[in-house]
């Protein structure tokens, strides 16, 4: 897959994020497929403070700030005032990390997606609260280094499936994607701005800080994700039609977690564990995906 | 042409937000605030109020929903009560933060636990701090007035306002309401909201700021909150002119030449006027003052009815536990250094329900003004009734 040169530049010079950081690559992109006439909503998280130190900003379309948990309920409401002023064509783009997602943000991402609210909600998920220094979320993969999951505790725990949570909802779209594959994500983002209710994309963005890996690496680590199957890329059209992207074939997991020094403590076991838990997954997945009989 | 409806006081807080043609409600249930977000479903539902009704799933998202509206350039509603109003803590101060003009109503009630459904002010006594306007309402009418005057207030210096009815007493109670013409109305609060969200400018709202930068726009918040006493008095004079009524932050009743002083927050100050009659028939100077604005604090206009009285005893609806009444509090903090050494009493007659009855309040007032307040304690200036053995 080749990449499309950026034509928009909505995301100028001057963010304030770690170099490598795959959160920052993912908002030129989802700002190419969305247009100026784009407001953004932040939670707390890696993107509120690496917008810039106000006024400044790298993004030139208006950003709130927003309360941890408040992502969906205050799109929501910007999303009905935009239209009670005569803006209801402009895009409401929530834009959350995998905390304000799977933990603290569930609870009103659930609420906008019961009443499907006309927003995209966009999961920039890293697997940990970044922001603060690496600390667990419910997004962490099983077997993963973090600053609360040290070496001697490391995370047992499977990661939500989030995309399946939403898709239970009913959203009219849902999607996985990828800062590997921009393409795919910002077809992602165009289609997810063409249909009217709630969308949800789940983006696997990588985080040399917090994975442990050289800030070149980002993106091959994320198309090491897809590759191996641990971040398969599919679509879930009304919760019902569930499709599988485009993707490369299949490797195991032993080289995209060798990368990161986040799994260097997981030993034979966890990683086969790891490597069951993978497959597993995938085939739930491809079950979903099959055309029915 | 005006007209008057025997109403609730939270179908007046609903009759309100019509008259005021607010743009989003974001709404969620809890007693015993239900039935203005229950009376607004109904009347955006069949169009008599043309507006979006969101169904949050929390106060929390309520005040966020709320923000976000305001972040849009429109006119945003909701109610709330006690835990409601605890929940929605946090976003009260983006609301205050972000300087969003919302009106918001809230029922006074008393926290849990023990689970107690009744009157009791602690519930926005606590949120003092968060950068929110508090007036507190005597009655129905007032709840309609004041609701008005806020969103005028609310837009002209860009600070959310919360309006607290007591519990019960004012949400549940039928009362003779003049509602005012829609016309008279349109003309008193013209809608001016700032979009902060515009795609042709496009700015951040509320993201990372220094130390300095930070200080400077505290600074200016907490001016321009002390500013808001007088926008709020222009507003209630304008609405005086306009349709016959004010919404005073203070009100007095025979304080001219009164010893002792009884204070309140919110519906009771009916009740104290009698006991403030029946001292005087014991040959007592008593009066009343009636606290309706807790923040901005008008600490200028009650020093000035004070005047040379001897003693307050503030009524408490809240308390502050290991410090005493809230209102007592911020009455000795904003008299402190005055001459005339007026001291100041806290006589808790109102929590968790509580009724406030003239009879009794009128004899603690006297007992404390013969210095034999009642009670096994009382160095600490606090007085509580009714205690159980």
């Amino acid at each position: 897959m080749t990449n499309t040169a950026l034509t928009q530049d909505i995301m100028g010079p001057g963010h304030l994020a770690c170099a490598g950081c795959g959160a920052a690559i993912a908002m030129r992109h989802a700002m190419e497929a969305l247009g100026p006439k784009t407001n953004i909503v932040v939670p707390a998280g890696c993107w509120s403070t690496f917008i810039g130190v106000y006024p400044n900003s790298c993004l030139r379309v208006p950003v709130m700030s927003v309360a941890f948990a408040t992502t969906a309920a205050t799109a929501s409401g910007l999303k009905a005032g935009l239209e009670r002023m005569g803006r209801g064509e402009e895009t409401v783009l929530a834009w959350a990390g995998d905390g304000g997602t799977f933990d603290i943000g569930i609870q009103a991402l659930s609420g906008a997606a019961e009443r499907n609210e006309d927003i995209i909600f966009v999961c920039y998920d890293n697997e940990a609260y970044m922001n603060t220094g690496i600390q667990r979320s419910s997004a962490t993969p099983p077997g993963a280094w973090t600053t609360t999951t040290p070496e001697s505790a490391l995370k047992s725990q499977r990661k939500k499936n989030m995309v399946a949570i939403m898709a239970a909802h009913g959203v009219p779209y849902a999607a996985t994607a990828s800062i590997a594959y921009p393409e795919d994500f910002m077809a992602k983002m165009a289609k997810a701005n063409s249909i009217r209710g709630t969308k949800f994309i789940h983006l696997f963005a990588s985080c040399p800080t917090g994975w442990r890996h050289g800030s070149e690496l980002s993106v091959e680590v994320a198309a090491r994700a897809v590759k191996s199957r641990v971040f398969p890329l599919y679509e879930v059209m009304d919760g019902e039609e569930w499709r599988m992207s485009p993707m490369p074939a299949k490797e195991p997991v032993s080289e995209y977690l060798r990368m990161q020094g986040r799994f260097k403590a997981m030993g034979p076991e966890i990683e086969a564990e790891f490597q069951r838990g993978v497959d597993r997954s995938w085939k739930s997945l491809a079950r979903k995906c099959a055309p029915s009989a | 042409m005006s007209t008057n409806k025997l109403l609730t006081g939270t179908e007046t807080a609903a009759q309100a937000a019509l008259l005021a043609r607010v743009d989003v409600v974001p709404a969620y249930p809890i007693t015993p605030q239900t039935v203005i977000v229950e009376t607004l479903a109904e009347m955006i539902g069949s169009g008599e109020l043309d507006a979006a009704y969101i169904n949050v799933e929390s106060e929390h998202s309520a005040m966020a929903s709320c923000i976000g509206a305001a972040a849009a350039g429109a006119r945003a509603f909701t109610a709330t009560s006690s835990q409601g109003l605890a929940l929605m803590h946090e976003v009260l101060h983006y609301a205050a933060n972000g300087r969003m003009p919302i009106v918001m109503v809230n029922a006074n009630r008393a926290l849990a636990p023990p689970w107690n459904l009744y009157c009791d002010q602690s519930d926005s006594l606590a949120q003092r701090d968060t950068g929110w306007l508090q007036y507190y309402c005597a009655d129905c009418q007032d709840v309609l007035d004041s609701i008005l005057v806020a969103y005028k207030v609310a837009e002209e210096v860009s600070l959310p306002v919360m309006i607290n009815l007591d519990a019960f007493y004012l949400t549940h109670t039928s009362e003779a309401v003049e509602l005012p013409d829609q016309e008279a109305v349109d003309a008193f609060i013209p809608k001016q909201i700032k979009a902060v969200m515009d795609t042709e400018h496009p700015a951040t709202y509320g993201n990372v700021c220094g130390p300095e930068l930070y200080t400077s726009i505290r600074y200016n918040r907490h001016y321009d909150a002390v500013g808001a006493l007088e926008s709020w008095q222009r507003a209630s004079q304008a609405y005086a002119q306009a349709f016959g009524r004010s919404c005073p932050p203070v009100q007095t009743y025979k304080t001219e030449d009164a010893e002792t002083i009884l204070v309140v927050a919110g519906s009771a100050s009916g009740a104290l006027r009698l006991a403030v009659d029946q001292m005087r028939e014991q040959g007592h100077a008593a009066g009343m003052l009636r606290l309706a604005m807790l923040r901005p604090f008008p600490g200028e206009m009650i020093a000035r009815a004070v005047g040379g009285a001897k003693r307050l005893v503030v009524v408490e609806r809240g308390v502050s536990s290991g410090m005493g009444g809230i209102v007592g509090q911020e009455l000795k903090a904003a008299l402190f250094g005055r001459p005339g050494g007026l001291d100041i009493w806290s006589l808790f007659a109102g929590l968790g329900g509580k009724d406030i009855v003239p009879e009794e309040i009128a004899a603690e007032a006297l007992a404390i003004a013969a210095g034999k307040p009642s009670g096994p304690e009382h160095g600490d200036h606090c007085i509580w009734t009714g205690l159980l053995p």
